[in-house]
């Protein structure tokens, strides 16, 4: 009996470790749609687009600069969040006194055409994006189970990410700014901060997030033009589970729910890839607001 | 001396002329003037919806379009974003107090930026405002609503503005609690500041401003000299019919 479980046990550590390399995933995305959700109000439908483009521009430096892999962690996240600025400065923030819909239809707008721009410049097959040397060689053995180093380095980035953000957030001055005009913006513009600037470099640093989890990605899936969109609607369903703008929720929620998928292949393989809209019916109807957000 | 005005500025801090403001369509201010000289405190009297709130908020800049001249220490701000003119040296307390529910008491109390010298430091603030040390690392919507107020004022004493913008400080408060704000106006004029309180209840304006403008229809109809207010009351009654 102990025995068997034990058994069940190792079979199954590996598919719920490796739900942890997609919770990572899920994590840094919809950490990056509640940061633009909390300050913009604005359903940034463009993020997926935006991971793939963190994908391709990490490419595009190695390929045609020569700038590898570490240096396109930082350098990739940077251009994509400038790239952000033109876009909330020339488009969204025209769009700030509407509903949340028009945003999220002129964010949708662009994810399709930038998505588009890509498939006709690289094509829809594919291009591949070697692992730095430093993570590729023997796996890390964990006892249970052998994990890829490249894996395990992802999901401690993620991790190390999340909780940087977490605490620029709820711990320095300029999270205090970006908490409190997430409340009242024109008061805190009223205390002599620029709010419209924090906006614009807020929609950055989240574009940005995107970015870095396409640079993390693209030596694991092929760097693609609709990398972005195969995961963006999954880590949507993860937001509405957590709940909109909460940023502790949106991490754990990533992570947990990647998680669960783990769980779920080795439980009921054939439900792995619909559990969390299961999950997100159920939470919705429960508990409409999300686990963690405000009512 | 922490006080928050150079000695050496006399004349009007503040001149507003014709001052015109809308929300979206609707036109709520209809030319206010009003005239503010360093270290006094001037009173904003008027019934409910007379256009008090939406004067400061336009002096923030935070109404719509507005018209007329805000001329500041000098300076013209009838163009300025509310940031410019928040560090130009205008604090705001507003109406609902704008505490923020997502901050504690000392996150709350340190928001604001420090827009010049001169401002009160957190030794002097806790010392004139015990319960904020106490209860410093509670949210800042846990406090009640004395001391919610107390650190809607606390918070921009620190950043140095000479002119402060008090909507209502004593509204919906118990009796001693106002008079503990009555108290602290006093002191922060005897600081220096210079204060345009917003207020519907006239025997408590009296006790604290030098001088008191009354609105009606989103425009200024009297101005009325503290030591003439005994004179004035019958006019005083008629206009906030009270
Ligand atoms: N955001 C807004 N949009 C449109 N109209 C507004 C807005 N805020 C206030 N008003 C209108 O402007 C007028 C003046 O309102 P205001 O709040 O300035 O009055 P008040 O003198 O402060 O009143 P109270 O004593 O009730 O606070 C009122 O007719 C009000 O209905
Ligand atoms: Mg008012």
């Amino acid at each position: 009996m102990l025995e068997d479980f034990l058994f069940q046990v190792e079979m199954a550590a590996p598919q719920i470790v490796l739900g942890l390399v997609n919770g990572a995933f899920y994590a840094l995305l919809s950490l990056g749609l509640a940061v633009i959700f909390g300050m913009l109000n604005v359903i940034n439908f463009a993020h997926g687009a935006q991971f793939m483009m963190g994908a391709f521009v990490a490419w595009m430096l190695l390929n045609w600069l020569g700038i590898p892999y570490w240096g396109a962690l930082i350098l990739s996240p940077l251009i994509v969040g400038a790239f952000g600025v033109v876009l909330e400065r020339l488009m969204i923030s025209r769009l700030y006194k509407l509903d949340h819909l028009y945003g999220l239809l002129l964010t949708f707008g662009l994810a399709l055409i930038i998505e588009g721009v890509f498939r006709n410049t690289f094509g829809s097959s594919g291009l591949p994006y070697a692992p730095p040397a430093s993570l590729t060689g023997a796996p890390v053995d964990l006892g249970f189970m052998l994990l890829p180093k490249y894996r395990l380095w992802v999901v401690v980035a993620a991790f190390v990410t999340c909780i940087a953000t977490w605490l620029v957030i709820e711990k320095t001055r300029l999270g205090a700014y970006l908490r409190a005009a997430t409340e009242n913006a024109p008061l805190v513009q009223a205390f002599g901060v620029n709010v419209p600037r924090m906006i614009t470099l807020t929609y950055a640093a989240g574009v940005g997030l995107a970015a870095l989890a396409g640079v993390l990605a693209a030596p694991i899936y092929s760097v693609n033009p609709a990398m972005g969109s195969n995961f963006i609607i999954t880590v949507f369903a993860v937001v509405v589970i957590g709940g909109m703008g909460s940023i502790l929720g949106s991490v754990i929620t990533g992570f947990g729910l990647g998680l669960v998928e783990g769980l779920t292949r080795v439980v009921y393989p054939e439900a792995s890839a619909t559990v969390i809209f299961v999950i997100m019916a159920i939470v919705l109807l429960a508990r409409p607001a999300g686990l963690f957000g405000r009512a | 001396m922490p006080d928050a005005l150079a000695p050496t500025m006399t004349g009007t801090l503040l001149a507003i002329r014709d001052l015109e403001a809308w929300y979206g369509e609707s036109h709520v201010l209809h030319g206010v003037s009003i005239d503010i000289r360093p270290g006094e405190v001037v009173t904003l009297l008027g019934r409910n919806g007379a256009g008090k709130t939406s004067t400061l908020r336009a002096i923030m800049g935070l109404t719509g379009r507005r018209k007329g001249s805000i001329v500041f220490e000098g300076r013209e701000t009838i163009r300025m974003s509310p940031d410019a003119i928040g560090r130009a040296g205008i604090g705001y307390c507003p109406e609902e107090r704008g505490i923020f529910a997502s901050l504690d008491v000392t996150e709350n109390l340190m928001l604001p930026p420090r827009v010049r010298d001169g401002g009160l430091d957190i030794p002097t603030i806790h010392a004139l405002f015990p319960n904020l040390k106490e209860r410093a690392r509670s949210p800042g919507t846990k406090l009640s609503g004395g001391e919610q107020q107390m650190l809607a004022i606390a918070r921009i004493l620190r950043t140095g503005a000479p002119l402060l913008l008090l909507d209502e400080p004593t509204e919906g408060l118990a009796p001693v609690i106002v008079q503990q704000i009555g108290a602290m106006i006093r002191e922060i004029k005897q600081r220096g500041f210079t204060v345009l309180l917003v207020e519907q209840n006239f025997r408590f304006a009296q006790t604290v401003a030098d001088r008191h403008y009354v609105m009606e229809h989103g425009r200024v109809v009297d101005a009325v000299e503290n030591s003439e207010m005994a004179g004035s009351l019958d006019r005083l009654h008629a206009y906030l019919g009270v």
